[in-house]
């Protein structure tokens, strides 16, 4: 029987972590948790991990408009997202939120949740990695900050070191008008994990992009910004910025074969989202 | 660490579940509160059927810790009729007939709530984007969504009766009728036992040890330290243990599969051996933990290898032949000839309900309990594998959630009747969902070659055919599809000159089986690729070109049967040719707009013959009139396609009462009659036979007694039967038996005969657009004309059309069972209510003089055209001719021309 404890207070939590003699699994809305254990038991390989669950931790509710940044709270859900009043630069990160799963899993699973579990397909990166977005890290020697794309460290690794919980994530404020696009490629309409998917964030004056912060996932084993694109997009009209993407601005990524899709195909896919992403501000694309 | 009690309101009641608090909700739903409305479907969030309100928000019973429930509001689908619009939502479902099989049911209807408290009267993206997340493989959602959309439309005070308003229509009308299914209200309140929902309380679990591998030997250690290990392990079952015969199978001589495997495993999935224990015990066993060395050995693929039956030296399990003519000659010499290679995968069945049941001795009987499509098949393996005599078996069907071929071969009632046969008490099993898919019978994969020729005038001359099917590691249905696919290959045409074979093939892949269409709709692929480009050779129109090459009555088929009646194929592509060109019209007007996405129209026939190949298929009903009242013994199992509903219309009619005059008795062994299995389109057509032959039998009967006329008048009236107005008076029961037994010839060896009594003919129309730039797929319309003889209940038709269409989608765009990789329902995409577009159901009723009331049968034919279709859609909009199916994107990407 796994053993479980739900603490109310995050003091209560880091110490229950800090003392616990086998390390436990922290859990939010269980979304991946529970399937992983699912495939494990229909083959007779049962987990036996104690659970911390960080669902009753008040410290981690809400999303809060904090100055200069930002903070979402680690119990925030795909569907909180969804449905919060945000400035126009979330809206990758909303468009994200409706596509994830189907409405019973945006109801649960969180955000955060879904940056711990550090899937490359994970559809929350690649908004957040545009947004220069930072993970707040709390243990009992106090809390850290860390850049989103520092925290997670490969596939399904993150710098959650032992003692730690992830209890929001920082979103730092982008130019009032700033734009932002998501497009996610799958297989079907609804439950489907991402073949591909790419998020932009462009900040413009007077018709021109001014700043253009690019990310692609599912590409490599985490997601990643395209510097050399962003560099090229700069200054560039904003008309013509659907036109700027290049194969050799791909030329990081390190996509796979796999049951979705070929490295070749995630290559070619990227290259066309991002220029449909680019196609701004028009509302283009409803595929 | 002993679980504290967790207090929660469900429906409104507090609650307090005394279990660990990570037990997942539904668990706690189900087994400790006993609300089994709410359904497991994989335990993975993957198919929504455990779907509840968490404080009036959907979410995955599943995946929600009873812990998180704590203090919070819980609604089920039992709870749901509570509010005024959770009735009327139930109502419209029923009134649609959105519910088939009814697995799906609690979950779409918990999803749709959420939406209706918050949007009574929401548009048709806001209910999609609420019933995203459930899955539902029966119904291709269309009748779901319009159940949801007019959901305010049944707000009222009507009772969700047996039979809701408006009332049953009259004696001697229902067939014809869009009569509500008469086992759907408890498909909408949660009220179904599907094979998970009961068992005793003191039944003990099984759990079967099944191959990791493709193909290894295995051996066994020392059990004892594991026995003295856990208390709670009560038997480890292996081949030594097998009373009887040690192996089942389809066909009466190739029982080939081993309930328990002897030293080699032919497939990932294969049983080892299976554990009986109590529940916590079998959860926390595992695998490294027992005794069981594994040696893993390479395995066989279409490409060869070793022998893996000594029976089948060759690993060709069989061959089917149709020949007629020269068809090499006749391709020869035609001005036009296309040929086509297309490779096909397997594709998993995804009912959304995973294998389940209990079984249990009583006295030297043995009873099962399981989901299925075959009774009576079940009966003959339970006896064969426990080696006692056919009646001392009873086989008593769950509500089916869901079947399409996949639960016609048996899979956990051997293993669970062996167990309660040794161990004296009863014994329950639920697969997990990636056992069930790792497991269980699959479509065959095909890799075809076919040619075709047709004159100048476009009328075809020839066609060959070669198809291979994996087979997979044993026989099960292989013969089946060996032998259907050669008679259908050709499609619905006049070929003067054919020549098809069709080999299975034994592999170290999952065994295939049956899958609606027994491996018709792979040859209807490659079939109706080659009439597009024979069309465009010829310069004629795709539909005109199968216009002028269409089976009419009075032709011959390439198995030498002449056709006399009901072959409606040509109807049907009239009825669609003004759609046809609509269609083809908006797509040229949106083509030249220009961009990466191209428009197409695509079209596809089927025929499929209705019933067993070339062998006979009878089935037997009864309906009795005595104390019990009026009562319909229906053997027929209704996995959800409807035969409860339909043969009761039929059997109805024929007495000449309304259909709420009857009880019915379903499926149980001891109860009921052979009725066959539901499988081949057979239902409607054989069991439909029987019945209306046995409500004559008892009309006959009662007149007979009431001393009447043909033409007397029967009521009833609270219990009684009333013959001309006045009241019947019984010494005796009476009852009336039909039997049908539809008329074949076996075919020879050139595939001469007549193979089937009757067949369904069909043509659909698909429409998409392409994307040229990501090679993906969005379907917009498909218009589907069916000749289904006579529609018996029309609701019930198109549900199934709408059903086989959402198959074929997946079939030809997304489904690729690969073992060990898609062995779930996030990896293994079935498609989703975003997914179908809008259908059009073209009924079209060339009565067959055979059939009940002229009725023939829809199952499988919904499913055969529609990949072609898209197929075809595809190769208008872009020229790419797709030869490795599924169509994923990148296969279609990488076929585009740059
Ligand atoms: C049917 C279905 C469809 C899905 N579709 C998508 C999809 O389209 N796109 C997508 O990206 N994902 C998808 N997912 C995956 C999943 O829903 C997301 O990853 C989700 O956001 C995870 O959040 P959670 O709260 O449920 O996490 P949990 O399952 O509770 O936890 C996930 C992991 O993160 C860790 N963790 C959680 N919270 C914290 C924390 N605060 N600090 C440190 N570690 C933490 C856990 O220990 C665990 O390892 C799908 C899942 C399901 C079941
Ligand atoms: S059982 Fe919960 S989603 Fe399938
Ligand atoms: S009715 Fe939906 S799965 Fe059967």
């Amino acid at each position: 029987m796994t053993a479980y404890r739900r603490p109310t207070r995050l003091t209560e939590a880091l110490a229950l972590l800090a003392e616990a003699p086998l390390p436990p699994l922290l859990l939010a809305g269980g979304t991946d948790i529970y399937p992983a254990r699912a495939a494990a038991e229909a083959w007779m390989r049962p987990v036996d991990r104690p659970l911390l669950d960080l669902s009753a931790l008040p410290e981690l509710a809400g999303i809060e408009d904090r100055g200069d940044y930002h903070r979402i709270g680690a119990r925030v859900t795909w569907a909180a997202l969804r449905e919060a009043a945000l400035p126009p630069w979330f809206d990758a990160l909303r468009q994200a939120a409706s596509q994830v799963g189907g409405a019973q899993v945006q109801n649960r699973a969180t955000l955060v949740g879904n940056l711990c579990n550090a899937s490359p397909a994970a559809d929350g990166v690649p908004p957040l990695l545009a947004l220069d977005a930072e993970v707040e890290l709390a243990g009992l020697g106090g809390v850290r900050r860390l850049p989103l794309g520092g925290f997670i460290r490969g596939n399904r690794q993150t710098a959650l070191a032992p003692g730690e919980i992830a209890t929001a994530v920082l979103v730092p404020k982008a130019a009032p008008d700033a734009a932002a696009r998501f497009e996610k490629l799958g297989a079907r309409a609804y439950l489907v994990i991402s073949i591909v998917m790419v998020a932009a964030v462009v900040e413009a004056a007077v018709g021109r992009i001014t700043r253009a912060r690019i990310a692609v996932g599912a590409c490599s084993p985490v997601a990643q910004r395209l510097p050399g694109l962003e560099a090229a997009l700069a200054g560039q009209p904003l008309a013509q910025a659907a036109a700027v993407p290049a194969a050799a601005h791909l030329a990081a990524l390190a996509p796979i074969d796999d049951v979705r899709a070929t490295a070749a195909y995630r290559r070619q896919a990227a290259l066309v989202l991002l220029r449909r992403a680019l196609t701004l501000p028009a509302e283009a694309h409803a595929a | 660490m002993t679980a504290q009690a967790i207090l929660l309101t469900v429906n409104g009641t507090a609650q307090a579940v005394t279990a660990p608090p990570a037990t997942r909700l539904s668990t706690g739903l189900r087994d400790h509160l006993g609300l089994t409305g709410t359904k497991v479907g994989c335990d993975a969030g993957d198919c929504g059927a455990c779907t509840v309100l968490l404080d009036g928000a959907q979410a995955c019973a599943c995946l929600v810790p009873l812990a998180q429930a704590t203090g919070r509001a819980v609604t089920t689908v039992e709870g749901l009729a509570a509010t005024p619009m959770g009735a009327a939502l139930q109502r419209a479902f029923l009134h649609h007939g959105a519910a088939q099989c009814g697995i799906c049911s609690p979950g779409m209807l918990m999803a749709a709530s959420e939406l209706l408290a918050a949007v009574p009267r929401p548009d048709e993206a806001q209910a999609m984007a609420a019933l995203g997340g459930v899955l539902c493989r029966c119904t291709g959602y269309r009748k779901i969504l319009e159940a949801v959309l007019e959901a305010h439309a049944f707000l009222g005070d009507a009772p969700l009766g047996n039979w809701p308003a408006p009332p049953p229509p009259a004696a001697g009308c229902a067939v014809g009728a869009r009569i509500p299914r008469a086992d759907g209200v408890a498909k909408v309140t949660g009220a179904d036992l599907f094979g998970a929902d009961t068992a005793p309380a003191d039944a003990l679990w099984l759990r079967a040890v099944r191959s990791p591998t493709p193909r290894a030997r295995f051996s066994f250690g020392d059990w004892a330290p594991v026995l003295a290990r856990h208390p709670g392990l009560v038997q480890v079952l292996t081949a030594a243990d097998v009373p009887g015969r040690n192996g089942f199978g389809i066909y009466p001589d190739i029982k080939d599969q081993p309930v328990f495997s002897t030293g080699e495993l032919r497939y990932r999935g294969d049983v080892v051996c299976a554990l009986v224990g109590d529940r916590a015990t079998l959860d926390a066993i595992h695998l490294d933990d027992l005794p069981i060395a594994f040696e893993n050995l390479p395995p066989v693929t279409l490409a060869g290898g070793d022998a893996l039956h000594d029976r089948w030296p060759d690993n060709l399990l069989t061959t089917g032949r149709v020949v007629s003519g020269d068809a090499e000659a006749a391709l020869a010499a035609s001005p036009h000839v296309a040929g086509i290679e297309i490779e096909t995968g397997f594709v998993e069945h995804a009912y959304i309900e995973p294998e389940a049941g209990w079984a249990q001795r009583v006295g030297d009987r043995m009873e099962v309990f399981a989901c299925t499509q075959a009774p009576w098949m079940d009966l003959e393996e339970v006896a064969g594998v426990l080696g006692i005599p056919h009646s001392d078996v009873r086989i008593i069907p769950s509500a089916c959630g869901g079947g399409f071929g996949g639960k016609l071969d048996v899979s956990i009632q051997p293993m669970l009747a062996i167990a309660a046969w040794l161990l004296r008490r009863p014994v329950r099993a639920v697969l997990p969902r990636s056992e069930s898919m790792a497991s269980s019978t699959k479509r065959h994969p095909a890799r075809i070659t076919a040619r075709a020729g047709c004159d100048a005038a476009g009328r075809l001359t020839g066609f060959a055919f070669e198809g291979a099917f994996d087979t997979g590691a044993y026989a099960s249905w292989g013969p089946t599809v060996a032998g259907r696919v050669p008679v259908h290959c050709m499609g619905p045409y006049r070929v003067p000159a054919v020549a098809a074979r069709a080999r299975a093939i034994f592999t170290n892949n999952p065994p295939s089986g049956a899958f609606r269409g027994f491996g018709v709709p792979q040859a209807a692929i490659a079939q109706e690729a080659l009439w597009d480009r024979l069309a465009d050779a010829a310069g004629l129109d795709r539909l005109e070109f199968r216009v002028l090459n269409a089976l009419r009555a009075g032709d011959a088929t390439a198995t030498g049967q002449v056709l006399e009646h009901s072959v409606g194929l040509v109807a049907c592509l009239e009825a669609l040719r003004p759609r046809w060109l609509a269609l083809r019209e908006a797509a040229a007007a949106a083509n030249a707009r220009g961009g990466p996405r191209r428009h197409g129209v695509g079209i596809a026939c089927m025929w499929y013959g209705i019933g067993n190949t070339g062998m006979s298929n009878p089935s037997t009903m009864r309906v009795t009139l005595g104390p019990e009242g009026l009562v319909f013994h229906n053997g027929a199992v209704d996995i959800g396609q409807g035969s409860t509903t339909v043969l009761l219309q039929i059997a109805a009619d024929a007495l000449g009462l309304p259909v709420d005059a009857f009880r019915l008795v379903l499926g149980d062994t001891d109860l009921t009659a052979d009725a066959g299995k539901t499988s081949a389109s057979r239902q409607t057509f054989v069991s439909g036979r029987a019945a209306q032959s046995a409500g004559a039998a008892l009309r006959d009967a009662i007149l007979l007694r009431a001393n009447a006329g043909p033409e007397a008048r029967l009521d009833w009236r609270g219990g009684t039967l009333l013959v001309d107005g006045r009241p019947l008076a019984l010494d005796a029961p009476l009852e009336g038996i039909g039997r049908f037994d539809p008329p074949t010839v076996p075919l020879d060896a050139d595939g001469q005969g007549i193979p089937y009594a009757t067949y369904g003919f069909a043509a659909q129309i698909a429409a998409l657009l392409v994307d040229t730039e990501l090679g993906t797929v969005r379907l917009q319309r498909i218009v589907a004309a069916h000749d289904v003889g006579r529609a018996i209940n029309p609701t019930l038709v198109e549900g199934q059309i709408h059903g086989g269409i959402a198959q074929g989608i997946g079939l030809a765009l997304t489904e690729e069972y690969l073992p060990g990789r898609t062995e779930n329902l996030h990896d293994y995409l079935i498609p989703t209510i975003g997914d179908v577009p809008a259908i059009e159901c073209i009924l079209v009723e060339d009565r067959e003089p055979l059939g009940p009331h002229g009725a023939k049968g829809i199952g499988e034919p919904a499913l055969v055209p529609t990949a072609p279709a898209i197929f075809s859609a595809i190769r208008d909009a872009t020229g790419i001719e797709v030869t490795r199916i599924p169509a994923l994107p990148h296969r279609l990407l990488e076929a585009m021309p740059r």
